[in-house]
């Protein structure tokens, strides 16, 4: 049972949460303009990585906003929350 | 002296007095590597060798041979998915199955005990009724059970209105079932090994050695290995791997935990899956009870869950099998699983020319063992996509021909 | 202390009580337990606690209970138990037992209640921190409790502060990330043999500690030898403890030891009045400390100490006990065999690891004292004690496993002693290639009986490391994982049994439809009225009664379940047209509009109605089991994508109520429910919302239809719910108002070609898949899913399109999700070339026969076109038809 560190309520128990993937991946505002390919990766590719990762989580159970935070997905050690459209902090990496 | 029969377990056979190398090192090249030791890369190495006659083979495995999902798995076999393309692979995989033992020349403890998966409400019938007539169609084995001939088949199943979501029906199909993990894998192995294969263990891909977009070879933990053709056959560290070799795959590697009891009587002999009331359960030939759920919602590389989906997997056993209650939970394990966004597999070309992949099995590799391992070792030896493998190719995201099978594939999504 | 009887193999015996089964077995004289899994061997009890290989029981008495180490059972009057060779029961009764669950948050979680965690609670109690103080046995103390020695007093005194949570009888099974811990409490086995209800049998602890201690101490491990298994071969510690509680079996004892604490084990039992005919240690030579502490005070007590050696065979009477000993010197031609009904092993402290190993702390191997540690200290986790590696002043022990043995030997030379497997086993297995222990435990099935390699664990890494000239830091410590003892499935499920084990969600009207008699249908957690049949009516019947009542009366449905999001701010409408596939943000204020909702992927996921309630307020209605997953939708793109736009969300499905009447009566109905109400249509137009009191209460209206008939579908805040249906009817008796359920429901729309999500969607259907391409605005840049409708893939020719399908014969219903063959494959046997599926099927009033919607492809060209359904027992024959049956004109709408 991870315990989240939602930036507006401090951490939380998973059970409260909804997970998102990978942060920071924006809508392209140009979508016609893609190529299917590119388009693909909007919609389909993830980062997996092995190590720290930027994602989001949706404090569900709570107060229901989106967060950003760093995370290793080795040890599920958790690094700094961040709220959305804030600057990142450094990878703990 | 005691006055009570005891209950006795069966005893199972030996392994064979040898298996492979140990310590195994690398060549300083070979025709083909395949990179990951697990069920499907073993089995990718066996159907060269047997089917293509190509043993100049290594497989490279990080850790300890058959060390991912072979090492511990709630193993059901079935082919009963829902689409056309995954009728085809799975079931070409439940055909070799069949005849596995046998060819393969190592016990496997194959038992086609039947799989039931359950429905428990009208949407979840209709659900599972469309998948019963696709079977037919697809003539895959499929037969449509009301509660009562659940009971007879099962009776430990409670078919009474009085639980939460009732049971309503079920798909079953009686040439699916189980087997031992351990013993396919390592039959798969020792049956390589012995055309020829090289099984490296405790050597982890470090990079790749493509030039001018084709794949030359692969670094190593124990040196660089050159190679014509590589594979990449790695589940959960798909993406480490691609990553290396420069492109994206659209995997995510989450956690997948289940569960086996002690030794206990036994009381089932088949398998019972439910979607609504999340969880699978089969009892293996010693008497272990051995259950799963979904998936841990986040990315992972821990091999490590939650214990709140192990809690909620047992009360979904009680409810379902209230002759579980007494029951003893003795060993709980978590794997990494690659799950894709159609949770289908991702077979065949990337990218780099002659650098295949065989990913994305998610929760459902150990049924398609066979089949994807020599889907994989035809698509490598000719260098072009075999037939069954041909609709998981990794472009399919671009053009949009996604094989959904997030509802057949079970409790897991 | 009271002596209680109890029953064992059907045989009485009398003990006391809370002492161990295992320890009353023995003092009651019963050394051969059982006999082991595979081979028969007899066996007694070898051990003290959960670390006990052999002695396990079925318990039949209380709640019952497979496989249980006797050493842990606490005895009761009226105890009843059998021993088992492996294998528990299950019987086929139900336990009634109540099990439950509870949730701490405490600075500091101390694991172990022996004397280092008994030091390291008072520690942070004296910094005021909140302390949980956890031991799995009984009583706190540790190993002082087996020694019979007391617990220093202003230790034991730590359990009563108030900042300090003590919990005996309780173990903790895993530690998790984040300092998060599962423990499971025993709370009233010990009590009596009955079935408790008033309080719970075990507890399930969820702990968030800021810092975790673990100070689980250690248990001793065997030695492997020829015969290492017999009744009366026991683990020192454990021997020692037992006869000095009173068990009189042994009348001589010989101690085969690595360390100092065979010494210590060997002086309890002479000061026992067992005779202690040797202490046979493989050391050679010890550091002065030792001699001093331990080979000194033997040579006191005038018993043999025999140097460098160890056992490597044991003898038995003709009942299968130890009788006799055979040591030998590995280096030395030694060899005597002396007579003895005691063998008490000293083969090694084993600490308990687990806990630690579960988040990823690796043990070290610590040379001197022949075990694997942990020492860590972080913010998150601790070790103290024998885990962390402190046994004691005199504590150094000589890694050794065993000695060597002829091929002979080594068939009897047991490394697991529930799994029967020897060193033969063990060795063929280095010899086919294992080297991991994960491989030997594979090949041989060490450690994956009910102990869990507790005691072999460490044993068959040694050996590894002896076979392959590796030390056994290198070969690493076993792979554990939790629970760190067996758990009931009953106790982890705790209170999610029956009607806890998920929500039900019930409408305001819930109660109505239950009294009618309706049976509910499961809509995800919602329960839904499926059809209202009347006394004696079949679903057939009553379906069908239902469906003439509101195309030629007026029905009434409880529509309450569907989502509901309230959604304000300025730029909603500009956000809507991103959200739907057609255009909103022109929709007039008091108006209502069908959108379609699509993913990224460009495939339809929801569907529903929304209402422009004024300028910036708007009511979004969804699938009933979509409502969450929707809200979430909209909240991420708000929220993660676009937060210029101003727009608040609020999901409001359970505050409001939605009663829908329907039919052509149901504007003579409305007319009485809303007397102030102009039902005109030229007044009240399709897709309008009116703000009305209805039978007395506020509500609004919408003239939304999903069956294509005159509709009013009343919306009032819950609390009026059951009032406005009540109302309707009592107003509608005499226009023979028929309530009806989503059987019917789901007939209805289906007459008029109305999609539902979920039913002719499977997340793989675009609108234009759908024969909606009306509902894509061509207008609009861009909304969610727009790009990837021209994908190769998703803009190709033969894609699966919604049609209707007419069976030939019209009195068939074909069954949803049978599978479609173009007409030609009728008589091919599968596997056959399909083109499409069933997707609704149902037999309707208004047409006097069956129909169904499917999706054929490229089914829109193919109208007209003849089909097969190939069934197990027939072959039905039909044609492709339009999807709309009933008033293709949509006349009927306006009543």
């Amino acid at each position: 049972m991870l315990h989240i560190p939602c930036p507006y309520c401090g951490p939380r128990d998973e059970t409260e949460f909804h997970y998102g993937s990978e942060a920071h991946v924006a809508y392209p505002e140009n979508s016609a303009n893609l190529t299917d390919e590119e388009w693909a990766k909007f919609v389909f590719i993830r980062s997996n990585p092995k190590g720290w990762m930027a994602e989001r989580w949706v404090h569900s159970a709570g107060c229901r906003r989106w967060f950003n935070v760093w995370r290793n997905t080795i040890n599920h050690e958790f690094g700094p929350s961040y709220k959305p459209f804030t600057q990142q902090p450094k990878s703990p990496a | 002296m005691a006055t009570t029969t005891r209950r006795r377990t069966v005893e199972l056979p030996d392994h064979p007095d040898f298996l492979w190398v140990a310590d195994q090192k690398p060549k300083k090249s070979y025709d083909v590597i395949i990179i990951g030791a697990g069920g499907h890369g073993l089995a990718t190495a066996y159907y060269l060798a047997k089917n293509h006659g190509i043993t100049n083979v290594a497989v490279i495995e990080k850790g300890w041979l058959a060390g991912g999902n072979m090492g511990r798995n709630t193993t059901i076999i079935r082919s009963n998915y829902l689409w056309d393309e995954s009728a085809g692979i799975y079931d070409h995989s439940l055909k070799l199955w069949e005849n596995l033992e046998e060819e393969v020349g190592y016990e496997m403890f194959f038992s086609q005990r039947g799989v039931m998966t359950l429905a428990h409400s009208v949407s979840d019938v209709r659900s599972k009724q469309r998948n019963f007539y696709a079977n037919h169609v697809n003539a895959v084995d499929s037969v449509w059970l009301t509660p009562n001939e659940i009971k007879e088949i099962a009776p430990i199943v409670n078919i009474s209105e009085d639980i939460r979501y009732p049971v309503m029906g079920a798909t079953f199909q009686p040439r699916g079932g189980i087997a031992k993990h351990d013993w396919v894998a390592w039959g798969y192995a020792k049956a390589a090994a012995d055309m020829g294969v090289d099984i490296i263990q405790n050597c982890e891909v470090t990079g790749f050695k493509i030039v001018d977009g084709k794949v030359q070879g692969i670094k190593t933990t124990q040196g660089d290995i050159a190679a014509n053709k590589v594979g990449m056959v790695a589940a959960g560290h798909t993406s480490v791997l691609s990553k290396m070799a420069g492109f994206d795959v659209p995997l995510q590697s989450r956690p997948l935990q289940a569960l086996v009891s002690e030794l206990n009587e036994q009381v089932l002999d088949t398998v019972i899956m439910s979607g609504a009331v999340h969880v699978y359960v089969s009892q293996a030939h010693k008497g272990e009870l051995v259950m799963g759920a979904g998936t841990d919602s986040y990315n992972s590389y821990a091999q490590r869950g939650g214990f709140h989906v192990i809690e909620h997997q047992l009360a979904a056993a009680c409810e379902l099998f209230p002759i579980f209650e007494r029951a003893h939970m003795l060993r709980t394990w978590g794997g990494i699983v690659d799950i894709a966004p159609d949770a289908s597999p991702i077979i065949g070309l990337t990218p780099v020319e002659n650098l295949f992949i065989n990913s994305g099995w998610g929760t459902g590799g150990f049924k398609a063992t066979p089949g994807s391992g020599w889907v994989m070792a035809a698509t490598i030896a000719s260098g072009e996509p075999d037939a069954l493998a041909k609709p998981y190719a990794l472009d399919r995201f671009i053009s949009g021909h996604l094989i959904d099978e997030h509802g057949a594939a079970g409790v897991a999504h | 202390m009271s002596t209680v009887n109890f029953t064992f193999d059907g045989k009485q015996y009398a003990g006391e009580k809370g002492e161990s089964l295992a320890s009353a077995l023995l003092r009651n004289g019963v050394l051969h337990f059982t006999d082991s899994s595979y081979k028969d061997r007899p066996r007694g009890v070898m051990g003290l606690w959960v670390e006990e290989t052999n002695a396990l029981v079925n318990v039949d008495s209380g709640a019952g209970e497979p496989l249980k180490p006797a050493t842990t059972i606490e005895l009761v009057e009226g105890l009843v138990v059998r021993s088992a060779q492996g294998v528990g029961d299950l019987p086929d009764t139900r336990d009634n037992s109540r099990y439950d669950k509870a949730n701490r948050h405490v600075d500091v979680l101390v694991v172990g209640a022996g004397t280092a965690g008994l030091a390291a609670a008072k520690k942070f109690s004296d910094q005021g921190k909140s302390v949980i103080v956890m031991d799995d046995k009984p009583t706190a103390g540790g190993h002082l409790v087996y020694l019979g020695q007391p617990v220093p007093a202003e230790l034991l005194a730590v359990l009563d502060r108030e900042n300090v949570t003590y919990l005996p009888r309780t173990t903790v099974q895993g530690l998790y990330d984040q300092g998060y811990s599962v423990a499971t409490e025993r709370r009233t086995d010990h009590l009596d043999a009955n079935v408790h209800t008033e309080m719970s049998r075990i507890r399930t602890w969820h702990i968030r500690a800021e810092h975790t201690v673990l100070a689980t101490g250690a248990f001793q491990r065997h030695l492997v030898f020829a015969n290492n298994d017999r009744p009366g071969i026991m683990l020192s510690h454990a021997a020692a403890t037992y006869v000095s509680n009173g068990v009189s079996l042994f009348k001589s004892a010989v101690v085969v030891t690595v360390d100092n604490q065979g010494y210590r084990d060997a002086i309890r039992l002479h000061n026992a009045g067992v005779q202690v005919s040797a202490v046979v240690d493989i050391r050679k030579k010890v550091s002065k400390s030792s001699k001093k502490s331990s080979r000194k005070a033997i040579e006191k007590l005038g018993i043999r100490l025999i140097k460098g050696a160890t056992v490597i065979d044991t003898q038995a009477n003709l009942d299968g006990l130890l009788s006799s000993v055979t040591i030998v010197d590995p280096k030395s031609d030694l060899r005597e065999t002396i007579k003895t009904d005691l063998l008490a092993v000293s083969g090694g402290w084993t600490p308990v690891v687990h806990l630690a190993t579960f988040i990823g702390i690796k043990p070290t191997w610590s040379e001197k004292r022949a075990a694997f540690i942990v020492k860590h200290n972080d913010s998150l986790t601790s070790t103290t004690g024998m885990l962390a590696g402190d046994f004691g002043e005199d504590d150094e022990a000589e890694t050794f496993f065993g000695p060597k043995l002829s091929s002979e030997q080594a068939l009897v030379a047991f490394v697991d002693f529930q799994r029967d497997a020897t060193y033969r086993d063990f060795k063929r297995a280095i010899d086919a290639g294992m080297r991991s222990i994960e491989h030997v435990k594979r090949y041989t099935a060490i450690g994956t009986a009910h102990d869990q390699g507790k005691t072999s664990g460490t044993v068959t890494m040694g050996l590894i490391g002896q076979a392959i000239g590796k030390a056994p830091d290198e070969i690493g410590s076993l792979t554990f994982r939790p629970p760190y003892i067996s758990i009931p499935f009953a106790a982890l499920a705790g209170r999610d049994r029956g009607l806890l084990s998920d929500p039900e969600r019930t409408t305001p009207i819930h109660a109505w439809h239950v009294a009618s008699g309706a049976p509910m249908e499961d809509v995800g957690q919602w329960k839904r009225p499926w059809y209202f049949p009347k006394a004696g009516e079949t679903m057939h019947a009553a379906v069908l009664r239902e469906c003439a009542a509101v195309r030629e009366g007026v029905g009434v449905m409880d529509a309450s379940t569907l989502g509901k999001i309230d959604i304000q701010g300025k730029d909603s409408g500009e956000f809507l047209d991103l959200i739907y596939t057609n255009m909103f943000s022109t929709l007039k204020v008091g108006m209502s509009r069908y959108g379609l909702m699509c993913g990224i992927d460009g495939m339809v996921f929801d569907d529903g109605v929304t209402t422009r309630i004024s300028e910036n307020h708007w009511l979004m209605t969804t699938t009933t089991g979509g409502a969450a997953k929707v809200l979430d939708w909209l909240e991420e793109w708000l929220q993660t994508e676009w937060p210029h736009l101003e727009v608040y969300c609020t999901s409001v499905t359970e505050q409001i109520s939605t009663v829908a009447i329907v039919g052509p009566k149901s504007r003579e109905l409305m007319k009485r429910l809303a007397p102030s109400l102009d039902v005109s249509n030229e007044s009240f137009a399709f897709m309008e919302n009116k703000h009305a009191e209805v039978a007395g209460v506020p509500a609004r209206i919408a003239r939304i239809s999903f069956s294509g008939e005159l509709a009013y579908e009343i919306n009032v805040p819950a609390i009026y719910g059951l009032h406005i249906w009540e109302s309707v009817m009592s107003q509608g008796a005499d226009l023979n108002i028929t309530p009806y359920g989503t059987e019917t429901m789901h007939v209805l729309r289906a007459e008029k070609g109305f999609v539902i999500v979920g039913q002719e969607t499977d997340g793989t259907q675009t609108p234009d898949d759908l024969d909606m391409n009306w509902i894509v605005s061509k207008k609009k840049d861009d909304f969610i899913g727009k790009r990837s409708f021209s994908r190769a893939d998703t803009a190709r020719d033969g894609r699966h399109q919604l049609v209707g399908i007419l069976a030939d014969d019209g009195s068939y219903v074909i069954p949803e999700g049978a599978y479609i063959v173009a007409g030609s494959d009728a008589a091919t046997p599968p596997p056959v070339k399909h083109i499409g599926y069933i997707t609704s099927s149902y037999e309707s009033a208004a047409l006097g026969r069956s129909f169904a919607l499917a999706l054929v492809a490229n089914g829109l060209a193919r109208k007209g076109e003849k089909i097969a359904i190939p069934m197990a027992d027939r072959v039905v024959t039909g044609v492709i038809t339009d999807s709309v049956f009933v008033d293709k004109e949509n006349t009927r709408r306006d009543g």
